[in-house]
């Protein structure tokens, strides 16, 4: 009878306040709130209604003014152009390789590279290729003088070439590795290995196979990252100040300038430009959809066809995605290999290959004054990724706790922020942040950069997060712990190299925001992204060197503790290694 | 209230829509063991994670558990003092050796020297004395099931539920923890419940068999 007294009442939760429930709408309120308000922001003073600046009313002024810009034609078409060029190039190159490559050893080492080039900010990376691309850059000092005859830079247009030809270049080799990680997400589920091998034992190529029998899978899994893309690469405002025509830029970047002009009548216009810039994606949108149908209808009839794919034409397909996967990954590598050396450049004539000297002048000139941004970029980055770390852990937390499940519908929601141009939103945000009184601060901008590290880490997380053996927690619990010391004691122990991997994701993601930054920090919060993107107009390689370089490293160093300190920790053990 | 004492099912009814899965209503014996057959599909687990407290809630089930008196029904899986052990041992791998059986050793025993002897006691019980520092990942099979086992005991469970708990072992391993687990089991007389799609787990278990499906 004695162990029958010892029974003790089991502690219940329901005696706390239960906030967790709230976790999942709560998070979807921080990331939504800000893109919904803030698209009514825009559209306000897009119609005219503005009452700071003495616009009271409707009126469509705003965009007689707009459709007044005689450039508008020519920078609709270039947003139009080099958003669809950069999709359908990247998607493309994504899907042969793994369709040529998947499962193979090449394909291997390709998976080691997406994590360090993934890292590397747009910004840092368009910089990069411009220092290599460049009338005066390093191919260009590559063939010089014995090959081109060139003893001065060309007078050639290449960098911010009208057509925007040199912005495509840049977002491809920033948009393949993300394709690509999201390519292979949807590849652990599909569990491609099988279907393939029965396509190839009815005699089917390699690729032929994977496009007939995979590819449709696939697809379906990655549509919404392919919105993502297509809606970033029309309306990216750093990438394309660094690599995209100048007169007249893409609309997103006219926007911005409209925006900062210090004669604030522009703000209508620019707000109308705005709404414009979301008009546009949504049509790209709607254009991309019916070029899926038209595929998918080509493909059927394709794979009907019954044709078995030649076997060598397919070797020149898969070299030549690999080659062009590698030039890629190459522009990134040896353009932050151009930025280290400029940065460490001493003279350095044009047709020379190297600088004369190597000297650490420009570090010892410029490292100084890295010191303020450096910081702000820390402490911006870091209360984002902690704020999105803990609302995506609550929100999990709060699903597995009380069995919600979440609908296929809501991974959408999660990807608003992503589709939905920035300029769009975030303008109308920081009219409304003015009116809140939390303009232009701090608290402002990680506010902002939630809206954007949150689907990042979200989507990172709730993977490993789901694929948890659910037994360690009915064994946990069986032996008398609680769903608390579950969460403390198995579960984030556990899960501890995809939390960190998600905490540099969304640092990353965080560093490497321009325009939230600029806009909602009203220019008075410097970042090392901000600064950067500043200096591109100097075009003084010295230091935006220093500044890309800088940048690089704050959005890398994280990734590296990812991988290093889990071996660390877990280095007596075994079972937590390749977990 | 002798006749309370053990694992009791008043009326149990698991239904998933409206095929019903699972009926039962028998007692388990302070020392006795039920086991329950049946084919994949047939709704083993759904009973036993019926018992545990982790029943997914698609299915529906009317009925009651009782445990030495208690109902379970309303307690959290962390109060029903039920233990179990899987196929896979499930030894928590961040932790060593020593760290998974304190973290299932009561908070009751105070003090890191009495919790250090405590668990250096429950491993040299099972012949693994001097084990405490190890990684779970390096042990053998034997070894780990032992671990699991001792692990389960120090939370001082009043039921123990075995789910395939030796299909992953080789024959001769199998009759020798299956031994083990049975022994401990009637020394300390748990109700035991074993799932299992093998005869001889059955016919060493020697209690009544339930086919389900």
């Amino acid at each position: 009878m004695r162990a029958a007294v010892s029974t003790a009442p089991p502690p219940r939760p329901a005696r706390r306040v239960r906030l967790l429930p709230w976790a999942p709408l709560l998070t979807l309120a921080v990331m939504l709130g800000p893109v919904l308000a803030g698209l009514l922001g825009t559209l306000a003073p897009a119609l005219g209604h503005m009452p700071a600046l003495g616009g009271t009313g409707v009126s469509l002024a705003p965009f007689e003014q707009l459709f007044a810009w005689p450039g508008l034609p020519r920078a609709v078409a270039l947003s139009l152009g080099v958003g669809f060029a950069a999709t359908a190039l990247s998607l493309a190159l994504v899907t042969l390789i793994c369709a040529g490559w998947a499962g193979t050893r090449t394909f291997g080492m390709i998976e080691r590279l997406l994590s360090p080039l993934l890292s590397v900010p747009h910004a840092a990376a368009a910089f990069g290729l411009a220092f290599l691309i460049a009338p005066s850059g390093w191919i260009a000092r590559a063939l010089s003088p014995w090959a081109s005859g060139w003893a001065q830079p060309p007078d050639l247009l290449i960098l911010q070439d009208p057509a925007g030809l040199s912005l495509v270049f840049g977002l491809v080799t920033k948009e393949v590795p993300f394709l690509l990680l999201m390519t292979l997400a949807a590849l652990t589920q599909v569990r491609p290995g099988q279907s393939l091998r029965v396509a190839q034992a009815l005699g089917y190529a390699r690729v032929s196979g994977w496009l007939k029998v995979i590819f449709p899978m696939i697809y379906r899994q990655i549509r919404l990252p392919v919105c993502a893309v297509l809606a970033f690469s029309m309306s990216v405002v750093d990438v394309a100040i660094i690599l995209g025509p100048n007169t007249p830029p893409t609309l997103a970047v006219q926007v911005v300038r409209w925006m900062s002009d210090p004669d604030l009548a522009f703000r209508f216009q620019a707000a109308a430009g705005a709404v414009l810039q979301l008009g546009l994606v949504l049509l790209g949108l709607g254009l991309w959809r019916l070029m899926e149908l038209a595929v998918a209808r080509l493909g059927r009839l394709w794979i009907a066809s019954g044709a078995r794919g030649r076997r060598r034409g397919e070797q020149a397909l898969r070299g030549g995605a690999l080659v062009l996967g590698a030039l890629a990954a190459l522009a990134v590598i040896a353009g932050l290999a151009g930025q280290v050396v400029w940065s460490l450049a001493g003279l350095w004539q044009f047709p020379d290959f190297w600088p004369d000297a190597f000297t650490l002048r420009n570090w010892q000139r410029h490292g100084p004054r890295l010191s303020g941004p450096v910081t702000e970029t820390l402490v911006i980055a870091g209360a984002a990724t902690a704020l999105a770390l803990l609302l995506t852990l609550a929100s999990l937390e709060a699903q597995h706790r009380h069995g919600l499940r979440p609908a296929t519908r809501a991974l959408w929601l999660l990807y608003l922020p992503l589709i939905v141009p920035q300029v769009a939103f975030l303008m109308g945000f920081q009219t409304l942040s003015i009116a809140t009184g939390v303009d232009g601060g701090r608290a402002a901008v990680i506010l902002a950069h939630l809206v954007f590290v949150l689907p990042y880490v979200f989507l990172s997380l709730s993977d490993p997060w789901r694929a948890w053996d659910g037994r360690q927690d009915t064994i946990a619990r069986a032996l008398g712990a609680g769903p608390d010391r579950v969460l403390w004691a198995v579960r984030l122990p556990m899960l501890l190299r995809p939390l960190l991997i998600a905490a540099a994701v969304g640092f990353a993601v965080s560093v490497g925001q321009y325009l939230p930054t600029l806009l909602v920090g009203a220019g008075r919060v410097a970042t090392l992204t901000t600064e950067a993107v500043a200096l591109a107009a100097g075009g003084d390689r010295r230091v935006i060197g220093v500044y890309a370089l800088a940048q690089t490293a704050a959005a890398f160093a994280p990734f590296a503790l990812a991988v290093l300190l889990p071996r660390v920790l877990w280095r007596n053990r075994k079972g937590m290694r390749d977990a | 209230m002798p006749e309370a004492r053990g694992l009791r099912f008043e009326h149990v009814a698991i239904s998933l829509g409206r095929a019903r899965l699972i009926a039962l209503d028998c007692t388990i014996g302070p020392g006795e063991v039920l086991t329950v057959m049946g084919p994949s599909g047939s709704g083993k687990s759904t009973l036993l994670a019926a018992i545990t407290g982790t029943l997914d809630p698609v299915f529906a089930m009317t009925g009651r558990i009782r445990l030495d008196g208690r109902d379970l029904m309303r307690l959290p899986t962390e109060a029903r003092r039920i233990g179990i052990l899987f196929q896979d041992e499930y030894l928590f791998p961040h932790l060593s050796v020593g760290a998974n059986l304190a973290f299932g050793l009561k908070p009751e025993v105070r003090g890191r020297a009495a919790r250090r002897a405590r668990i250096e006691a429950a491993l040299a019980e099972v012949g693994l004395a001097g084990f405490a520092g190890r990684d779970p990942a390096t042990l053998s099979g034997g070894q780990r099931a032992r671990v699991a086992l001792q692990r389960m005991l120090l939370a001082e469970p009043r039921a123990l539920l075995l789910d395939e708990a030796f299909s992953k072992l080789d024959t001769g391993l199998r009759a020798q923890v299956r031994e083990l687990v049975f022994d401990t089991a009637r020394r300390r007389a748990l109700p035991v419940l074993q799932v299992t799609h093998d005869h001889s787990d059955a016919a060493a278990a020697g209690g009544e068999v339930v086919v389900l499906g």
